[in-house]
């Protein structure tokens, strides 16, 4: 039985492990998909730069004159780059601290409520974390930027 | 303790994941919870921000001491986070724990740093 089986089977696709060059550029995710691995994202992105905001917190809190150098870093610069780079810097650290936050407070609502687990809430919350974390980031960076 | 050998022996899995998983939760609120202290600081204190004003919010040993507690439940967050990370996509047993060994380096130095910056100034 197993015999005819097999050989009569065609080849059916087999989905393994994610290849990252080949298979990613075609998923589609849903919005908690994003929120999921944006979280990710986020998360190594502030290890990978914490001591740039060590850094930050230690200039801007130790004397007003490291205060002052800490501010002209975003408009001077600093290691030779522009003040608008380090502003863009700390851009993605707002987004990154603002996504982590939401999406945080998403996962532990859903860890005290039943209702907020199924694929609808999922979604919507999903949708809400996105909407809020990047809001306040254009708002902030607005801000940062001298906007308004 | 419990038992831990012969037949009542626990065999599978990784038992430290609830506590970890635990541990996470309850650092995250303690950090989302010190989050709110200190944006509410900073947008009720009135006119531009100034040194004196952000310093300000830090200068009180109160306030040093809860951002302390909160650097070090930031410090287990990360590692349990990070940990998450390369178990996931890590598999090289040698390369995943001296990824482990960078992190609780890079971890501890900068939550020494932190923590002396807090009670220099």
């Amino acid at each position: 039985m197993s015999e005819t089986a097999t050989t009569t089977a065609r080849k059916r696709p087999e989905f393994r492990n994610i290849n990252a060059l080949t298979d990613l550029p075609s998923y589609r995710l849903p919005a908690a998909g994003w929120v999921s691995i944006l979280h990710r994202v986020s998360g190594v992105l502030m290890f990978a730069l914490m001591p740039f905001i060590i850094w930050m917190f230690d200039t801007s809190i130790s004397s007003e004159i490291s205060y002052a150098r800490f501010t002209s870093v975003f408009t001077a610069g600093m290691l030779g780059l522009p003040g608008f780079i380090w502003k863009l810097v700390a851009l993605a650290l707002i987004w990154a601290y603002l996504h982590h936050f939401c999406a945080g407070v998403r996962h532990l609502r859903m860890d005290i409520s039943h209702a907020a687990v199924d694929k609808r809430s999922g979604a919507s919350s999903a949708r809400v974390v996105l909407a809020i974390s990047l809001l306040l980031t254009a708002a902030l960076g607005a801000k940062l930027f001298g906007l308004y | 303790m419990a038992v831990n050998y012969g037949s009542k022996r626990i065999v599978v899995g990784a038992h430290y994941g609830t506590r970890d998983w635990l541990a996470q939760r309850v650092t995250a609120v303690l950090m989302a919870l010190f989050t709110v202290i200190v944006l509410a600081r900073v947008l009720l204190s009135k006119g531009p921000i100034t040194y004196d004003s952000w310093s300000g919010i830090f200068s009180s040993q109160l306030m040093k001491t809860l951002t302390f507690i909160v650097i070090i439940a930031l410090l287990y967050h990360v590692w349990v986070g990070m940990r998450d990370v390369f178990m996931d996509y890590i598999k090289p047993v040698g390369i995943r724990l001296a990824l482990q060994v960078f992190t609780i380096i890079w971890l501890v130095g900068c939550a020494g740093w932190a923590i002396q910056v807090l009670w220099r100034f």
